[in-house]
């Protein structure tokens, strides 16, 4: 074991490194140039102006000397300057980052709360409505285009029934409280301050059920089918020889086998969910990551862009690893070759 | 509880009345059990055979209640001490399961589950029953472990089926159907996913734990040969319904039903000499369950049908404990001995030259597996370890061994499909055991081969026609279209496959057309050596003995050579001139086919043979049976000096030191044994 997770835990740094150099290369390649979205059409055409810029910045300096840079700088936690904002990029995420994690593991748990027990029900009871209606979830989920639903829900919700509050985090008259871990929900309980912990958890209800659509639907249909393919093994069969009742062959027999697969898709959902809730945020003004690369994308802000890209590529490794991880715990044969 | 001998056998615990079990498809229903009547009597050992879909399986299902949609027993009953289990609801029969009735299924690679811990497996059979605590069952299984003779029981059950072989994995599914001492047990062909040694020792157990503890057994297999062994009576199933029943002495040395009878000849006999190598044969295939043909279902393929035929004929009594479903021997009728079938009109053949064509010395092939992660040294695999072998022209050689011993890498590798480590290969005078790809490609014509799946190896997406012209244009062999026509034509002749065939897809045939059309395939460029690997073990006996029939005359009409793989021993003596016997990765033994089977010098040929059944119980039972001790060994760790030592009966302490040279014994036979001939 202890080997199997220590050559996991090298291929992982191989592949983080190998995800900055490929980050790096494009990020230097693209068109758009900084110094004209940064400087204006009219401090662009003073040349002087345009060399300090670049001086100042490191843009003149040979690409393989910024990319030395670039890794000296975030082994030590330092992905520069926003060319926007002017601070730590560092700094910048650590901001937004939390109302994002935030909202993608609410909308994660919810897409496996309803995702995995309505899979397999379905597989289990093929055909029936329960069935169709795991099937309409999924197919809904996965091909309804995330700013539409956004906005629908927030159309009806909040716009017409009233029953929802509206975009942001927290209502403007309440207070944000101090920042503990960030995640609004875990400072507010911390700190006993149940009213704003409601309106919290309020303001999560309709962006994470947003969120966890198409999650939620790829769950479903993984699970569905991974069950069928689990119940119609051998092994099904003889555990039904042996008497065992309907409900113990299920969750025995058929559901260890059948989560291989969902934990795998699972997992490459969560670091989804982590990284692309652009269009959610957008519509619900959720001061998250996804506006955030929105943001920066638009203006071109190479150390910001860097930084959360490489954040991204190293969230999604470490998912891929957990995802080794919990695959050795749950398979035998992963260990044993 | 026994019953004692001197009383009457008592009632029956098992009578299936007129069972009928079908498959309500959209397309209408598939008639699969149609009719099935029989009896089971405490303590008895019951075989059912017939081809592949002739309701086997699903009438074994229908007693268990282990039917899937959208099968369903529309008709009849199953009487099981009072109850009858056709119409007892879930939570009644879930109580039967695994507790009264439990069953054993074909493949125990796949009957485990794969993420849970053997104990676990084993345990929650008795416990779902409540007739153990968790504890005493846990103890309970490694006894019933130790019974099945698994070794280092206690260790057993703590590890995961992918730690153990197929043969011990059977014991487990053994263990786990014994556990509840069950009245009655169902094996459905248990051991045909196994080595003929390994099925050896699970029939040896199956029939020692049905004398100690009166399990009353159903063994379903389509081997006439396992069934004569272990069973006291026997069922023959044809087109969903039984048409013989009787004891298996009777039975099977004079059949009373065509299709018995048709069984019987299509297989091949270890324990006989054959003057021809053709087989009999019946033609045609069984009918389709959806609509079963008016009168005697077995009426097209019969060679004795008169008449009456075209009424159905019931399952009635032919002589003393025997029945039978045919108008003609319910007469009084007798099935005389077959006629041979005719060869192939006689082409002139053409005079091969004597001479080996195929001469390979010293061949070896070692894989180098992955290490698990990136750490430690990379294990060898001597798959074949320095291999003599000979290959005449026109004869046939047959390789035979036990799974994994090296059969088919020496086969990819005289083909050069794999690359060897080292060693000569030289075909023909050209030594191509080092050549490149290149300098082979032009030998590739004259050396073609087959194998056991054809389905895999032939593309699904290709009509036949393109499958059987490809190679043609490959090669350059023909010139245009027409002519590439005209010869897929002819090689579907050849193979007796109708011309319009060429137009439709592989999935449109049966398991045998199939295997005629990858034969044709590998004729198409001319070759005058074939290998087979293992060419007729997916199909049915009387589907394999056209195949055999088909490569015999083709053999006699283009002057070809065989290398030819099986690991049905009855099969290899049959057609082959010529058997070299592999053992992990080395030959044993190799001598001429009539010879190695009357006269094995070596331990491993005699226990071989002596672990493969015989279709004859009164034969069976005067053969000396050796037992086979144990599985191979792991071929990345094979034993020092001779690699036979672990499991033979008289290896001594001079077998471990020095590996055995493959010796002359005389007459063309070698023995590769420190004493030949003396077991
Ligand atoms: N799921 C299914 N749908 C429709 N027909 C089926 C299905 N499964 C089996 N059958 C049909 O039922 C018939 C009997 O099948 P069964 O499996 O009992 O045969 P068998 O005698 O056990 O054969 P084998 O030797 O191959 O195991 C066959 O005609 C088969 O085609
Ligand atoms: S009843 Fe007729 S067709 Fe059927 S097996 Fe007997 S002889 Fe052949
Ligand atoms: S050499 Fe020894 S161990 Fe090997 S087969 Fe002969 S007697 Fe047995
Ligand atoms: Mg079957």
């Amino acid at each position: 074991m202890l080997r199997y997770v220590v050559s996991r835990l090298g291929l992982s740094v191989v592949m983080v490194l190998l995800a900055t150099l490929v980050i790096f290369l494009i990020a230097n390649t693209v068109p758009g140039d900084p110094v004209l979205m940064q400087l204006g059409d009219l401090a662009a055409s003073n040349p002087a102006t345009v060399a300090e810029f670049r001086h100042h910045w490191g843009l003149d300096l040979p690409l393989w000397h910024r990319y030395w840079i670039f890794l000296d700088g975030m082994l030590h936690g330092d992905f520069g300057e926003s060319l926007v904002s002017r601070r730590p990029v560092l700094r910048d995420i650590a901001d937004y980052a939390p109302a994002t994690v935030e909202l993608a593991s609410i909308a994660f748990v919810l897409s496996l709360a309803v995702g995995l027990p309505l899979g397999i029900l379905a597989a289990v009871r093929r055909d029936s409505w329960i069935d169709h209606l795991a099937r309409a979830v999924s197919l809904i989920g996965v091909s309804a285009p995330t700013f539409w639903l956004a906005f629908v829900v927030l159309a009806i919700f909040y716009g017409w029934l009233d029953i929802a509050p509206g975009p942001g985090r927290l209502d403007p008259v309440s207070f944000p409280p101090t920042p503990i871990t960030g995640l609004l929900l875990i400072d507010t309980a911390w700190l006993g301050d149940w009213d704003t912990f409601r309106d919290a958890a309020a303001h999560l209800v309709l962006p994470s059920i947003v969120l966890a659509g198409s999650t939620l639907g790829l769950i479903t249909r993984t699970t569905r089918a991974a069950m069928l393919e689990a119940l119609s093994q051998d092994y099904v069969r003889v555990a039904r020889a042996k008497g065992l009742r309907g409900r113990a062959v299920v969750t025995g027999h058929a559901l260890p086998n059948a989560m291989l697969p969902v934990v795998t898709l699972g997992g490459l959902a969560y670091a989804n969910l982590l990284a692309g809730a652009v269009m959610t945020e957008t519509v619900f003004s959720w001061p998250g990551l996804g506006r955030y690369t929105f943001t920066s994308a638009v203006a071109v802000d190479f150390p910001a862009i860097m930084a959360i890209t490489t954040i991204v590529a190293i969230v999604f490794v470490a998912v891929n690893f957990l995802v080794d991880l919990s695959y050795a715990l749950l398979d035998p044969r992963v260990l044993k070759r | 509880m026994p019953a004692p001998a001197d009383r009457p056998p008592a009632a029956p615990i098992l009578s299936v009345r007129d069972l009928r079990t079908w498959f309500l498809t959209d397309a209408g229903p598939v008639r699969a059990v149609d009719g099935v009547s029989f009896d089971v009597h405490p303590g008895e050992t019951l075989g059912i055979v017939g081809e592949s879909g002739s309701g086997k399986s699903v009438c074994a299902k229908s007693i268990m209640r282990l039917l899937d949609a959208p099968a369903r027993i529309v008709g009849g009953a199953i009487h099981f001490r009072g109850r009858d289990l056709a119409r007892l609801d879930e939570e009644a029969i879930r109580a039967v399961r695994g507790r009264e009735i439990a069953m054993v299924f074909q493949d125990p690679m796949t009957s485990l589950n794969p993420v849970l811990r053997i104990a676990r497996q084993l345990v929650e059979a008795m416990t779902a029953h409540g007739r153990f605590t968790p504890a005493a069952a846990r103890t309970r299984a490694i006894d019933l472990l130790r019974r099945m003779g698994v070794a280092a029981p206690e260790r057993a059950v703590g590890s995961y089926p992918h730690q153990y072989s197929g043969g011990m994995r059977q014991r487990v599914m053994l263990a786990m159907g014994f556990s509840n001492e069950p009245a009655l047990l169902i094996a459905d062909e248990p051991t045909t996913a196994l080595d003929v040694t390994i099925q050896a020792q699970i029939l040896d157990l199956l029939r020692g734990l049905n004398r100690d503890m009166g399990t009353a057994v159903i063994l379903i297999s389509h081997d006439l040969g396992v069934i004569a062994n272990v069973c006291s009576r026997v069922l023959v199933m044809y087109a969903g319904e039984v048409v013989e029943e009787g004891a298996p002495e009777d039975l099977l040395t004079d059949p009373r039903h065509p299709y018995t009878w048709a069984l019987l000849h299509a297989a091949p006999r270890i324990d006989a000499e054959a003057e021809d190598r053709r087989l009999v044969t019946i033609e045609g295939q069984p009918p389709d369950p959806r609509t079963w043909p008016e009168g005697c279902r077995f009426r097209a393929r019969c060679p004795f049908a008169v008449d009456k035929c075209a009424e159905h004929p019931q399952l009635l009594p032919a002589g003393e404990g025997r029945a039978t479903r045919c108008w003609v021997t319910q007469a009084g009728g007798a099935l005389h001995t077959p006629a041979r079938p005719a060869p192939l009109p006689a082409v002139p053949r053409p005079e091969a030259a004597p001479g080996p064509l195929l001469q390979v010395t010293g061949l070896q092939k070692h894989f180098v597996l992955p290490n698990d992660g990136y750490f430690g040294q990379p294990r060898v695999l001597r798959a074949v370890d320095d291999v003599d072998l000979t290959v005449s022209r026109g004869e046939t050689v047959g390789l035979v061994g036990e799974s994994g011993c090296g059969k088919s890498t020496l086969a990819r590798l005289v083909t050069r499909l794999h690359q060897p480590t080292a060693g000569r290969i030289v075909f023909d005078g050209t030594d191509i055991g080092s050549a490149t790809q290149a300098q082979i490609r032009p030998l590739r014509r004259r050396m073609q081969m087959i194998f056991q799946d054809p389905y895999a190896s032939l593309n699904p997406r290709d009509r036949v026609g393109e499958i059987l012209a490809g190679p043609l244009r490959l090669h350059g062999i023909v010139d245009g279209e027409a002519a590439a026509r005209q010869r897929v034509a002819e090689l579907l002749d050849l193979v007796g496959l109708p011309v319009q065939s060429a137009r439709r897809f592989p999935h449109e045939f049966s398991g045998g057309q199939r295997q005629r059309i990858s034969i044709a395939r590998a004729l198409s460029v001319g070759p005058d050596f074939v290998v087979a690997d293992e060419p007729v073990s997916a199909l049915d006996v009387n589907i394999q003995a056209q195949i055999i029939n088909l490569m015999v005359d083709l053999q006699e009409r283009l002057g070809l050579t065989y290398l030819f793989i099986a690991h049905d021993l009855a099969v290899v003596r049959h057609v082959c001139d010529r058997i070299v016997v592999l053992y992990l990765g080395r030959v044993m033994e190799v001598g001429r086919a009539a010879d190695l089977f009357a006269r094995p010098q070596h331990p491993y040929t005699r226990t071989l043979i002596s672990a493969a059944p015989v279709p004859d119980p009164r034969i069976e039972r005067t053969r000396r049976h050796v037992p086979m001790l144990g599985e191979p060994p792991s071929p990345l760790n094979p034993p020092s000096g001779c690699r036979f030592r672990t499991r033979c009966p008289i290896a001594e302490a001079r077998c471990a030191a020095e590996v055995p040279p493959l010796q002359d014994i005389g007459g063309g036979q070698f023995a590769a044994c420190h004493f030949p001939g003396k077991f």
